[in-house]
């Protein structure tokens, strides 16, 4: 489809990057106080667009074939999307951030809200390096937005670097791609890759991909970033960078792997990698790596945010078992886990902002008596982290369950789902020292509790999804598979 | 009324808890809390009657009237599927008692009244849905959610060691229960096959799936990787022998009431779930595993008895007995592979009575050590060597209590008695009946077990007489006899171990048709 036709399909995008723009001129039109009111006006309008165009469609090319418009991007739009719009309504609230800034702050967020859309829809080469970048430059930006404090400068430096490093080698990689094939979209490169005689080409650029796309969704051993960046940011950015990112991150891996590597050419079918070059295996190897020093390094930390951040990363684990399987039950339990995810993760985070916002919290030792002073919210929180833990009666749980039916409905690596029990076991014991720390001690806090309505909602509304779709989750699932 | 039945049994006690959240803040009436638990488990104890009246032991899950099926999950055919049959209703029964009484027995906490009766009612919750349940998913889910408010129960209102006792029970089970979990989605996915394609959670009809699985992994047969799966995730419920290092620590830190859940329930749900779900499944590897088992069972009932004399403090005491006495229920359930049908009926209804039985006497045993901590403010049986104050060191802490408190120490006396398998208390019958059947399978291993009865005499006569005979200790010169409510909480369970040790016919009727199916499926893959 050229140019002109595809723009109809396009419009969400389009009016994000109004959005920000027009943001930035009220900005120096001194009219700040109506920031807020058009950004909430605009991604509502934006929500209605993807609404009425992400009804179940056969992918199409637009562009001339740069994107791609089907309903597997669309869901994983709707997840960065709600995430991103509660992070930009919690960001009001929080105490951490600079008021003076705050435009900034949200013209960054939708310049990585563009990105991430772009990011689950590429499927050139070209684009897909854009769309990472414009992912991965104003979150360098957002990591120090706090600045005059140290940790987030220090957060931000590092993230430039480990993200410059591993984009570049993701570059490298693409080119031998276009090396091969002399083309840069993907559909066209798979046809290349077809007739390849040699699969170590196809495994070095494969590999430096990964690379790549590890690095953004934080797989081992390209984790090492996520701890820092996590503490220093402040605490709203780090839940921000804890959901849509890897939301994005796995719709770009699932897409470019599944089409690229596999000798199905297609999302929507259970198939092998292509020419034997075994890839799933390695990622079986390096699920279980993520999500074992995810969780053995959560097991040692004290700072809440920090603990959060290696869970992330078991998290990850979690859902690259599922990738590792190469098949359809693979990519839809990860779509539905990353639905359950998003809930129980930002709601743990927003507890944790509410808590930093009107106690002195740092480490988890600080938690002690928040049970008791604020119990409506704690027995929320509660229930986040046990979702988080995977355990009944939460959806966390049920998306366990998916992930580990993914082993058995494609019969292989069955030793992966023993690791990943193993893991559910270690952390049970981290996420329960908050829960310790919250009801078993005696200490009774003095300060007083201010109640932000909206930190408030959200908090309960997000977390009420763990029971919600404890309850009854058919539908969700019926939803994702019907869209492959 | 039938179709409600089960369901009501499950969910009452939600209803209570979540009642109670508006009446603390509404109803300005003190220990209104407490009240709404105590009327909770008590309407619970009366449909549970109810349920006994009306249950026909003659009739199988599929035919009985209060059996409800479901659908919840169509694309995973996760079905809400509740049933009782003679293995369960033993078992809702007990839970209905002991929740009733335990109410009884909490009703001296102070702190935090709204958190610990709530969370009392959830976990009354799960554990009347584990006994309940006949789908597999449904069941994994209520044994898990247990956890939570046991976590809780321990870690806040337990003894000095709480939090390390909250955590370590519950990643025990945690641990365990995953196990369970792969088995469970192990199960769906290789009876597929034999259903049309799609698997099944529907325990009734996975008797006759299961069977049939015949597939490889790892150069391991897929039944006894099933197997081994599903075991660990009960034995460490039991607890048998290499996992049961969870039991003392948290039986002896948690509350009293608590501690009689944990003894008189949820040891059970692993015995329970062995019966409910390995046995029928996978009868091929019950008759592989019986004499492993069999070990498993003596080794449990000799280890646990040594420890239990080697203890010091009473409710340790007590909560090393228990492992000893589930024992008894696993070699009684090992009997099940006896080449003589009688012997393998008597092993299972033995196995099935012990459960009820020693839920009834541990309870009765948690109570009563309760009673006394209540007073003295400790249970050292002997202090021990570092004790703060050197001069008591090594000391008999207690002594004479019989003249002091005399309706106490007879009731002591009777629980004592019925935990060493005296003749006319229900201990002694079911013990007997596992013997029996243990005998028929292994003759030497159940030789071997029965000086677990001498075992258990040495522990619990010492204790008796170190702590009630003798001269009286005069700083215990003030103690008080077991008061009202306390009697309450005791004579109940006092007159079932009585009762069933004379008259064990109403027990034996209502297990006994459904072991004899079970047994004939076990007999049947011999």
């Amino acid at each position: 489809m050229n140019n002109l036709q595809s723009i109809q399909y396009f419009l969400p995008e389009l009016l994000i990057v109004q959005l920000a723009l027009s943001i930035i001129i009220l900005d120096l039109l001194s009219l700040k106080r109506w920031v807020n009111i058009c950004v909430y006006i605009g991604l509502g309008c934006s929500a209605l667009l993807l609404c009425q165009l992400s009804s179940p469609i056969d992918g199409f090319h637009i562009f001339n074939g740069m994107l791609i418009n089907d309903s597997f991007s669309y869901y994983f739009k709707w997840i960065i999307l709600i995430s991103t719009a509660s992070i930009i309504v919690i960001s009001n609230y929080s105490k951490e951030l600079d008021r003076e800034y705050s435009v900034e702050f949200n013209a960054m967020i939708l310049f990585v809200l563009l990105g991430m859309f772009l990011m689950t829809n590429s499927i050139d080469l070209l684009m897909i390096y854009l769309s990472i970048e414009l992912v991965s430059i104003p979150s360098y930006v957002l990591a120090g937005i706090l600045k005059n404090d140290k940790k987030s400068n220090e957060a931000s430096l590092k993230y430039v670097i480990f993200g410059s490093f591993a984009s570049g080698l993701m570059l490298f990689g693409l080119s031998w791609l276009y090396g091969i094939s002399g083309s840069t979209n993907i559909y066209d490169i798979y046809n290349s890759l077809a007739l390849v005689e040699s699969p170590y080409m196809i495994y070095i650029s494969l590999m430096l991909i990964l690379v790549g796309f590890g690095y953004k969704i934080s797989m081992a051993p390209l984790h090492y970033w996520t701890p820092d960046v996590y503490e220093g940011s402040p605490t709203v950015v780090t839940a921000f960078f804890s959901v849509a990112p890897k939301a994005a991150g796995f719709a770009i891996l699932i897409r470019t792997f599944s089409i690229l590597f596999t000798d199905a050419n297609s999302l929507s079918v259970n198939t092998f990698p292509i020419h034997n070059v075994n890839w799933s295996l390695v990622v079986a190897v390096l699920s279980a790596i993520t999500m074992s020093i995810g969780n053995l390094l959560a097991l040692k930390q004290d700072n809440v945010k920090r603990m959060l951040a290696y869970s992330t990363i078991s998290h990850v684990g979690f859902m690259l078992m599922a990738f590792s399987t190469t098949s359809v039950e693979g990519n839809i339990g990860i779509m539905f886990y990353l639905a359950m995810y998003m809930f129980m993760n930002l709601s743990a985070f927003f507890m944790v902002i509410h808590v930093e916002n009107n106690f002195n919290v740092k480490n988890i030792e600080d938690w002690s008596g928040i049970g008791y002073k604020s119990p409506v919210l704690s027995i929320f929180m509660v229930l986040s982290l046990v979702s988080l833990a995977g355990l009944p009666p939460t959806s966390g749980f049920v998306g366990k369950v998916y992930l580990f039916r993914t082993l058995f409905a494609t019969e292989q690596f069955y030793w992966l789902g023993i690791v990943a029990i193993l893991n559910s076991v270690i952390s049970l014991y981290y996420y329960f020292k908050i829960v310790k720390s919250m009801y078993f001690s005696e200490k009774v806090i003095e300060e007083k509790e201010n109640i932000q309505a909206p930190v408030y909602t959200l908090i309960v509304l997000f977390s009420a999804q763990n029971i919600l779709f404890y309850m009854y989750w058919s539908d969700l699932y019926n939803y994702i598979k019907g869209l492959f | 009324m039938e179709n409600y039945i089960l369901t009501l049994l499950i969910f009452l006690p939600v209803l209570g808890a979540i009642l109670m959240l508006p009446a603390s803040k509404y109803i300005k009436v003190p220990n209104i809390v407490k009240y709404i638990a105590l009327a909770t488990t008590g309407i619970q104890i009366l449909l549970a009657a109810w349920l006994y009246m009306n249950f026909d032991p003659s009739l199988s899950v599929m035919e009985s009237p209060f059996t409800v099926q479901l659908k919840w999950i169509e694309h995973f055919n996760i079905e809400y599927f509740v049933g009782v049959d003679g293995l369960s209703i033993p078992m809702v029964l007990l839970t209905a008692l002991l929740s009733f009484i335990c109410i009884l027995a909490s009703w001296n906490i102070e702190k935090k009244t709204l958190g610990y009766f709530s969370l009392f009612l959830l976990l009354d919750a799960g554990m009347m849905g584990v006994f309940l349940a006949l789908d597999f998913f449904l069941f994994y889910i209520f044994w898990e959610v247990m956890l939570l408010p046991m976590y809780f129960l321990i870690g806040i209102w337990g003894g000095p060691q709480r939090h390390y006792a909250a955590i370590k029970f519950f990643l025990y089970t945690l641990f365990g229960s995953l196990f369970m979990l792969l088995a469970m989605i192990g199960l769906w996915y290789f009876t597929a096959p034999f259903n049309g394609g799609d698997g099944t959670f529907n325990l009734i009809r996975l008797i006759e799936l299961a069977p049939q699985i015949d597939a490889q992994l790892w150069g391991w047969n897929v039944q006894w990787l099933l197997w081994i799966a599903l075991f660990i995730g009960f034995a460490i419920k039991v607890p048998v022998f290499p996992f049961h290092t969870w039991l003392p620590l948290a039986h002896v830190e948690a509350p009293t009431a608590i501690s009689v859940i944990l003894a008189g329930v949820l040891l059970k749900m692993g015995t329970y779930g062995l019966l409910r779900i390995s046995y029928p499944l996978l009868p091929g590897e019950v008759v592989a595993f019986s004499y492993t088992l069999a070990i498993l069972g003596v080794i449990n009932i000799l280890w646990g008895a040594m420890c239990a004399i080697a203890q010091i403090d009473l409710k340790k005491m007590v909560a090393y007995s228990s492992v000893s006495h589930m024992g008894y229920v696993l070699l009684g359930m090992s009997a099940a592979v006896s080449p003589s049908l009688a012997g393998a009926e008597a092993g299972l209804n033995g196995a099935v009575m012990q459960m009820f039985n020693h839920g009834t006497i541990t309870a009765m045993l948690f109570l009563l050590v309760g009673v006394l901590y209540d007073q003295a403010h400790h249970r050292w049986i002997v202090y021990p060597e570092n004790h703060e104050n050197q001069e008591l060191a090594g000391k008999l802490a207690f002594g004479g209590l019989a003249s002091q408190m005399p309706i106490f120490s007879a009731f002591v006396a009777l629980a004592f008695f019925a935990g060493l398998g005296l003749p006319a208390l229900s201990g002694f019958i079911s013990e007997a009946l596992c013997f029996i059947g243990g005998f028929s399978a292994f003759r030497l291993v159940t030789a071997i077990g029965t000086l677990g009865i001498l075992l258990g005499a040495v522990y619990l006569l010492r204790a008796y007489q170190r702590v009630f005979l003798g001269p009286l200790n005069s700083s215990y010169a003030d103690l008080k006899d077991i008061n009202l409510r306390e009697l309450g909480t005791v004579v109940p369970i006092a007159f079932l171990v009585l009762l069933f040790g004379v008259f064990p016919k109403p027990l034996v009727d209502m297990v006994s048709s459904s072991i004899s199916s079970l047994v004939s499926i076990i007999q049947g893959a011999m």
